[in-house]
This record gives structure tokens, C-alpha cells and sequence, in this order.
């Protein structure tokens, strides 16, 4: 073969992950229907092996994915929420903070590291969808314009992977105004000739989108992943019908324009790795 | 829309009468309570302004005679030409760009579009652009950059066109790519918040040196009725969401969203626009003469650390 067919990371056999699949013996799969015994479907990185079929990968496994086992050294870890708006709605947004860090483990929506994607160099961020829909608060904006200004300061690679309902209604206009903080960290390290690395997963909607998710200097896309800035909902409202198959979808984007490259969640890794190699080679 | 600015009515009721009195014939007596109804109207205006609700300024945001970007143009910038297009697929009526002269200083200048009549507010779109306003605002501010002209923003849109062709034609990208390129735009770049400042829609042309706004109108990062919609799943609780959102510009100066809050005359903008056009316009020539005095690295120094520091976070 002419083409190195790079060696798939193996997911690892974490107990602790299996809750967000269910907590059985098997689960049906959202693409095929088929019966899947759950503990092949984690070990395939989420992927039903019938019809390949992409579940939702948590953050923690989404970095292993990356950045393998080791899954690198932990960044902006500290960076905390606070509640500048006093903002309540059905529920306080303080309690609603302490629920999704006991259920997530973190702070906030994102995680990020520093490690190495195969053999290059990078800085990963990757929103997590189970803290409060992945939306875009302060501290997920400041995370990102830190993970920016180092990967800037380091001139190593900087790859973020999507995954959020958009910006935080509970921050108000400080969420709004976290896209134009990161989208001026990430023309910074643009002009520095630093690469950055869009990955957009299920589902990337709303500011998230219409800021960092559309700015790579390549833009990757899991198969079938939701993205767009208006959700589905709000559209069929406006134009009152209902939308058409496939509609803001990974493989929709990239007939328009705005994706590069589907990528399968088990050749990411090795994407990745590849286009920073292309871009970074003399 | 009448009923819902219901606040406003006894403001009307009095400039009913003084309307009225008006078409009297002319005499000492009637000279006098005109007088006495103008002094009532300023008065009345007042208290009802000074305590409106957000809720309320929202609607005030909304006004349909409130001034829009175009008002703005006839009266403050001269010799104003538009330009049109996207260079990619068409014209937006929902964003004018082009250019004029403010007082002796050659300007660009972008802003969302409203329309005043139903047949207008179709071609305008409501001021909801599409992805194309917003890939001709930065057309526009690319020939300013290249030209050494500054750029003057309105801002007064419901949010950018949620609609099929906007998601096929990449409004998201769009926005994001403005969002970038206003970050380093080597001219200075005053963006004034005139009516509505809606959500990413708004700030697709609303990075800026300076931010301005004015005092009744509101910036957020979804509607109330969005917000309420999602958080209360009841649109009807907008006045709650818009409560809880801080969404006023008393509130964005507070959270360092923006620069100065400028007045609006009793009764509000649309109750005086001339008043409140030149009040703005004052604002921006101050800014500018400062602006341009600054060397583009200082410039753009200034302007990243701006937006670099909003937020609310603890780190250790
Ligand atoms: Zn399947």
C-alpha cells in the first residue's frame, strides 16, 4: 500500500464512562436500530460497529482520543465561573454551576491540554456538551483566548473541538462578547502563522459557530454532526415547513462550502495529525 | 406593537390635547396653556423615562419611529455614498455600507437597516441580514482599511436572518469572519448601538475601539422572547427574561460591555431625533478626533485588550 494506514487508538475500559450509553447490557443504536452490546460500542470510540453510527463522545474520552492514553498535561484548569448576572431563571444559574461540576468534574464546559497528536505538538481544547450544552460562558471564552495566547507564545498548534448549544444565556452579553475575545485571540495567532485546527462534533450551534468553529485554517467534521447558527426549530418557525434531510448537517456544510473534510471519529486522530504536518513542514 | 407600549399613553394623551389646543385660534389665553401642555409633556416624558423597565426599553428599542441607520446617514454624514453587494451572490438592504464625509473627516460607514412602511420592512428584511450584509460590511471596511478611513457602526437588528438560505450560504461564517477581521482592522472602528443589539447579528459589525449606546436602546445575547422561550419554555415570560438578562445599556456599561451611554431626550429617541442624532454624532466626532491620533499599533494594543478583558471568572 502506497498510504500508511495509521494504527486507531483504543478507547479504554472505563466503567465511569459507561452512563451517558445507558447503564444495560446493550443499547439500540440511533442509526441502524440494531441491538449493540454496549461494552464494543465504548471500546469502538462510540461508534456503532453495524453502521457507524456516531454517539456522543465525552470530553475525557474525546482528549484520549487526541492526545492518547496519557492525554497530556491539563491546562486553565483554575479558571472558575462566577455569577456576574445573579441570573435565575426556573432554577438559580449557581446551582445550576454546582450540578453540572458533580456531574462533569469540571469547572466549566471545557478541558483543555497540551500533548501530543500522534507525534505533533498541540494544544486541545474541547467543549464538553454535558456541562450545561457546552455553552460559551466567560470562562469557556477565557479558556480559549489563554489556550490561544500560549499556543501563540509556544507556536504550537492549537485545535479545538466543538460541541455546545452556543453562548450562555445565564452570563447575558458578557457570553455574547466571549466571541469576539476568542475570535481576536484566534487572529492573532493567524497572523503569527500558527495553525488552528477546527474539529466541529454533534451538536455546534448558535455563537459557537458563528465565531472559533468556523475560523480554522482547516475545518474538520464528524459524519453527520448538527451545525449551524440558528437551531432547526427556530428556522422551521421562521420559514414554517419543515426542513429537508440532512440540513445543517457535517456532510450539508461541506457541499456549501464551509466544511473541509468529514472526518470518521476513527481516523481523526490521524486527520489531525496529518494537515498539521502539511502545514508546518518547510 | 400599540398596546404593548402602553406605557406611553399618557405621554400621548397630553400631546393629544396640546395638539388639539394648537389648532385653536390665536390668543394670550391659549399661548398660555400651550405652554402650560408643553411644560407638562417635557414633564410627563421624563418621569415615564427616567423609570422604564427593560422590558419597556425594549419595546422603546424597537420603536418603529425610532431613528434608524439611514437617519443617521441623511443628517450627520455628507456627500454619503452607498455601496452595494457582496462581490459573492447580492446586495443586502438589511446592511448599508459606504461612504461619506463627518464633518471634514472621510468616513465608512456600516449599519443594519430597518425599513419605516410594511413594503420596506420587507426589503429590509426587518433589519435581519443575511450572510451577505455581512460580507459586504467587511468589503466595505477592507476599502476603509486600505483607504486610512475610519469606520462608523450602527447597530439596530432583531439578530442576524434565521432563516434556510442563511445556513446554506454560511451566516455563521460570516459573522465570525467579522468578528476577526474587525479585531484587527488597522483604522479606528466606533461602533454605536442605536436601537436593538441583537445577539451575534449584532456584534457582526459591533467589534470597535469604542462602543457606544444609547440610553434606551438594548444589547443581549438572545431576544427576551428567545430567552424566555428556552430558560422558561414560555415566550409570554419575555419581560421576566428581559428583567434577568441585564440587558439595558446602564447594565452593558456596568459589566464593561461598553464605553458611554448617551442620553436620549424625554420621551425618547424617537420623540426627538434630530436631538438624538446629533447627541450621537457629537459622541463619535469626540471619540474619533482622540482615535486617530494613535499610532495602528497602539490602536489595535488598546482594542484587543478591550474585548480580552470581558468576562466574569476566578482563577487562581
Ligand atoms: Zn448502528
Amino acid at each position: 500500500m502506497w498510504f500508511r494506514k495509521d494504527k486507531i487508538p483504543r478507547a479504554p475500559r472505563d466503567p465511569k464512562t459507561t452512563s451517558s450509553l445507558g447503564e444495560g447490557l446493550f443499547l439500540k443504536c440511533e442509526g441502524c436500530r440494531e441491538a449493540l452490546y454496549l461494552k464494543e460500542v465504548e471500546r469502538n470510540f462510540r461508534v456503532c460497529p453495524k453502521c457507524g453510527f456516531h454517539f456522543r463522545l465525552p470530553a475525557a474520552e474525546r482528549l484520549r482520543l487526541l492526545l492518547g492514553d496519557a492525554g497530556g498535561q491539563p491546562l486553565f484548569g483554575d479558571v472558575r465561573p462566577t455569577d456576574p448576572l445573579k441570573f435565575k431563571d426556573s432554577k438559580r444559574y449557581r446551582d445550576r454551576l454546582k450540578e453540572s461540576e458533580a456531574k462533569t468534574g469540571r469547572p466549566d464546559a471545557i478541558l483543555t491540554a497540551k500533548g501530543t497528536i500522534e507525534d505533533v505538538p498541540a494544544i486541545v481544547a474541547i467543549l464538553d456538551y454535558a456541562f450545561m450544552g457546552g455553552s460559551m460562558g466567560s470562562v469557556v471564552g477565557e479558556v480559549l483566548t489563554r489556550a490561544a495566547e500560549q499556543a501563540l507564545a509556544e507556536r504550537v498548534p492549537l485545535v479545538i473541538v466543538t460541541a455546545s448549544g452556543g453562548a450562555r444565556m445565564q452570563e447575558g452579553i458578557l457570553s455574547l462578547m466571549q466571541m469576539g475575545k476568542v475570535s481576536a485571540a484566534l487572529a492573532r495567532l493567524g497572523a503569527a502563522r500558527v495553525p488552528y485546527v477546527a474539529v466541529l462534533t454533534d451538536p455546534t450551534t448558535g455563537g459557537v459557530t458563528a465565531s472559533f468553529a468556523m475560523l480554522g485554517d482547516v475545518t474538520l467534521a464528524e459524519p453527520k454532526a448538527l451545525i449551524g447558527f440558528a437551531g432547526p426549530r427556530v428556522i422551521e418557525q421562521t420559514i414554517r415547513q419543515t426542513l429537508p434531510e440532512g440540513f445543517q448537517r457535517s456532510e450539508f456544510l461541506q457541499e456549501h462550502g464551509f466544511v473541509d473534510i468529514v472526518v470518521q471519529r476513527a481516523e481523526m486522530r490521524a486527520t489531525v495529525a496529518r494537515v498539521l504536518r502539511l502545514l508546518q513542514t518547510a | 406593537m400599540a398596546n404593548e407600549a402602553q406605557f406611553e399613553e399618557p405621554i400621548q394623551r397630553v400631546r393629544r390635547r396640546l395638539e388639539e389646543l394648537k389648532s385653536f385660534a390665536d390668543s394670550p389665553a391659549r399661548d398660555r396653556e400651550v405652554e402650560k401642555l408643553e411644560d407638562k409633556l417635557q414633564k410627563v416624558s421624563r418621569e415615564i423615562y427616567e423609570n422604564l423597565t427593560p422590558w419597556q426599553k425594549t419595546l422603546v428599542a424597537r420603536h418603529p419611529n425610532r431613528p434608524f441607520t439611514l437617519d443617521y446617514v441623511r443628517i450627520l454624514i455628507r456627500d454619503f455614498v452607498e455601496w452595494h453587494g457582496d462581490r459573492s451572490f447580492a446586495d443586502d438592504p438589511a446592511i448599508v455600507a459606504g461612504f461619506g464625509f463627518l464633518g471634514a473627516r472621510a468616513v465608512a460607514v456600516i449599519g443594519h437597516q430597518k425599513g419605516r412602511d410594511t413594503r420596506e420592512k420587507i426589503r429590509r428584511n426587518f433589519g435581519m441580514p443575511r450572510p451577505e450584509g455581512y460580507r459586504k460590511a467587511l468589503r466595505v471596511m477592507k476599502l476603509a482599511e486600505k483607504f486610512g478611513k475610519p469606520v462608523l457602526s450602527f447597530i439596530d437588528t432583531p439578530g442576524a436572518f434565521p432563516g434556510l438560505e442563511s445556513e446554506e450560504r454560511g451566516v455563521a461564517e460570516a459573522i465570525a469572519r467579522n468578528l476577526l477581521e474587525m479585531s484587527a482592522l488597522r483604522v479606528p472602528i466606533v461602533a454605536t448601538v442605536i436601537g436593538e443589539g441583537g445577539s451575534g447579528g449584532a456584534l457582526g459589525i459591533g467589534i470597535g475601539d469604542v462602543v457606544l449606546m444609547l440610553e434606551h436602546s438594548v444589547y443581549s445575547v438572545i431576544s427576551p422572547e428567545g430567552c424566555a422561550a428556552i430558560l422558561w419554555k414560555d415566550q409570554a415570560r419575555a419581560k421576566e427574561a428581559a428583567e434577568a438578562m441585564r440587558l439595558t445599556a446602564a447594565d452593558c456599561k456596568a459589566l464593561g460591555v461598553i464605553d458611554e451611554v448617551l442620553p436620549e431626550p424625554p420621551g425618547g429617541a424617537h420623540a426627538d431625533p434630530v436631538a438624538t442624532i446629533d447627541t450621537v454624532g457629537r459622541a463619535i466626532d469626540g471619540r474619533l478626533e482622540r482615535l486617530v491620533l494613535l499610532p495602528v499599533e497602539a490602536l489595535l494594543e488598546a482594542r484587543y485588550a478591550k474585548f480580552r478583558a470581558m468576562g466574569a471568572w476566578e482563577s487562581a
